[in-house]
């Protein structure tokens, strides 16, 4: 029982970072109908920016801000420079130029920082809670985690701007016609994602430290989250996060013999079956179309 | 070396729009088709003659990269048969083409199996995996299937390491096979025997789809791709079509990993990862969805361009690659076969003015 509890809270623990991914691919989901191949690297790129601020010697805050905004502006650029052009292009088309973005931010993040592993550090400090069950920086990491969601719902629930975007998303041509701009909303979807990423990036970072490809994994895991919740639901996103964690964790200890080696596998094998039952996701909303 | 290719890219497109676009396109193009269609078999004769003779001019390496093209095309082609005609989405090639090639390693290391009959033994292996992963994953759709393809491609590399499969698998360090020698005496090394091999094998599957794209079945499969609503109050079996799709998709890419292992000689878990999958969606799009000569193109990116951009700049090789895929998809946002479709329809423009050509063969295909 013991072991059962302390697996959990592992699980939850690194289902922390996997929600805090989720929450980022469905934001960008949300606003632009694609999967962000290329977010986990826009996160890693945001928190090697962090790093740089703080190597000029500023203060953890500052570098935090200046992530965030600056990440929130590249998000803006990204998406008015490189995929405005080709908005109308075939979907595929722009998985493309998604996996061409992943390959130059991850080189160019090699190129201006190198490969070595750097330590990265947290504001939650890295003292033992609940009986050695956890830590404070996971703790603050699920917390950050819960209290973006709040934020998010209250955005997009409570202000004219999150209406418009949804909208936007929703249906981009009678959005047009209401006076909606659906080009900037767009725009500020890629915004907010890469700042969420940046925060996402921050908060990872601290536990698989700092280097170019820290983020394959997690967001490789952080889209079976999304997936898994639903990408139509930013709560079920993150709930999702957390249950590929515990789901993990906890299959790796529990089911003998073939556990510890195919963990991984038999995590996804979990959620495709679970994919069987509600084929748009735990909290998705299925999608009628019109014939 | 990529001349000859792009020839067969640009002669066979036309016909493959008439046989599977939309049907504007098809009536517009057809009359331009049947003009030159006599022409453009003496082009496909040519191209061939020429790939033919081309292990003649060039050093055995070269021969050796020109046999991994095809081997690619090949694997680009299998899935080009379950995105471009049937419409889902995989990112678990990279795991046929590894049940493949391990099915001809596993043949030829341990059994003794002649290195030909390990082919339709991978077909029919990748066939079954293929037909079976899709009974319940088909149920899924869009982005959901691509997750659970994905699942497949994280699994395999797993599953060749674990331990209890290691005495047929080799685990991590893999398997080695010995190189085919040339039959009957013939006079030629065994690289340029296996490029010849490599050939003949993507010839015959490339006929094979193409009949296949032209059959009632094949109709079937494109209608469920265009409209499944539509296509199911035709009478079309959704899911029977969907799955054997898969299947079929499968074993073209396994029969590509059984010849890839021969090729290669070598066959390791790490070889088959996720990024193999996303290599061959990359030459897919390139290539252009739906074509199938557009696959060569696509197998021409997957081997080359990755060298090409390391020969520029070794520490930035991936941002130069990223560049090198933005201004493809910048210039020719539906693959090399949408281009040269638009460049025709544009040609075909100017020679005779046809509206609805021209209206319709702008738009994106999907």
């Amino acid at each position: 029982m013991e072991l059962l509890l302390h697996q959990v809270m592992a699980g939850l623990a690194t289902g922390g970072i996997y929600a805090c991914m989720a929450l980022a691919v469905v934001m960008i989901y949300q606003a632009i109908d694609h999967l962000n191949f290329a977010q986990g690297e826009m996160a890693m790129f945001s928190t090697f920016i962090a790093w740089q601020v703080m190597q000029w010697g500023q203060p953890y805050w500052v570098a935090f801000a200046a992530a965030v905004v600056l990440s929130f502006i590249g998000g803006v650029l990204i998406e008015r420079v490189l995929f405005r052009p080709i908005h109308n292009a075939p979907v595929l088309s722009s998985l493309v130029a998604f996996i061409a973005l992943f390959s130059i931010l991850n080189s160019a993040a090699g190129y201006l920082w190198d490969y070595t592993i750097k330590t990265f550090p947290t504001p939650f400090g890295h003292k033992p809670l609940l009986a050695g069950l956890a830590d404070t920086h996971e703790v603050g990491m699920i917390g950050v985690t819960l209290g973006l969601l709040g934020l998010l719902y209250l955005f997009f629930r409570g202000t004219r701007l999150g209406l418009a975007m949804r909208a936007a998303a929703a249906n981009p041509e009678s959005a047009r016609l209401v006076g909606i701009r659906v080009g900037w909303m767009t725009a500020l979807g890629w915004g907010m994602a890469a700042s969420i990423g940046a925060v996402a990036g921050m908060l990872i970072a601290p536990v698989v430290f700092l280097e170019p490809n820290m983020m394959l994994g997690v967001l490789l895991y952080g889209f079976a989250g999304a997936v898994l919740g639903g990408l139509t639901s930013p709560g079920g996103a993150v709930l999702g996060g957390f249950a590929v964690g515990v789901i993990e964790n906890v299959a790796g200890t529990f089911i003998p013999y073939v556990g510890r080696e195919l963990k991984l596998t038999i995590a996804l094998v979990l959620i495709v079956a679970v994919l069987m039952v509600r084929p748009s996701g735990l909290f998705g909303r299925s999608v009628v179309s019109r014939v | 070396m990529s001349p000859p290719a792009d020839d067969i890219a640009t002669k066979e497109s036309v016909p493959f729009v008439a046989a599977a676009g939309a049907a504007a396109p098809a009536e517009a193009l057809s009359g331009a088709a049947t003009g030159w269609l006599a022409g453009r078999h003496l082009l496909i004769a040519a191209a061939i003659v020429v790939a033919a003779l081309m292990p003649f001019f060039f050093k055995s390496f070269v021969t050796f990269q020109l046999t991994q093209v095809m081997v690619y095309a090949l694997a680009i082609l299998g899935l080009n048969i379950l995105t471009g005609f049937n419409g889902q989405f995989s990112l678990g090639h990279s795991a046929f083409y590894g049940i493949g090639a391990y099915t001809a390693a596993i043949l030829m290391h341990d059994y003794d199996v002649g290195y030909v009959w390990t082919l339709p033994a991978a077909g029919a292996v990748c066939f079954a995996v293929g037909f079976l992963f899709g009974l319940p994953a088909l149920r899924l759709q869009g982005l959901y299937l691509a997750l659970a393809t994905f699942a497949l491609a994280i699994a395999l590399p797993q599953i060749l390491k674990f331990g209890p499969l290691e005495h047929w698998t080799g685990g991590v360090q893999g398997l080695f096979i010995d190189k085919p020698d040339p039959p009957f005496g013939l006079p030629i090394d065994s690289d340029q025997w296996l490029y010849y091999f490599t050939l003949i094998v993507l010839l015959l599957l490339f006929l094979a789809v193409r009949n296949l794209a032209r059959s009632r079945t094949g109709r079937a499969i494109m209608a469920i791709r265009d409209h499944p609503i539509a296509a199911a109050a035709m009478g079309v079996n959704s899911s029977l079509y969907k799955t054997l799709t898969f299947g079929v998709s499968a074993l073209y890419t396994g029969i590509a990993g059984a010849l890839g292992a021969i090729v290669v000689q070598f066959v390791a878990p790490d070889s088959f990862s996720f990024l193999l999958s996303v290599s061959f969606l990359v030459g897919l799009i390139i290539g252009g969805i739906g074509s199938i000569p557009g696959c060569l193109v696509g197998g021409i990116f997957v081997l080359y361009v990755p060298n090409i951009a390391e020969s520029i700049s070794r520490g930035l090789a991936g941002a130069i690659y990223g560049i090198i895929l933005l201004i493809i998809i910048f210039v020719m946002p539906s693959g090399a076969a949408g281009f040269v479709r638009l460049a025709n329809a544009w040609l075909a423009g100017k020679w005779r003015p046809n509206p609805t050509a021209r209206s319709t063969l702008g738009q994106p295909r999907r």
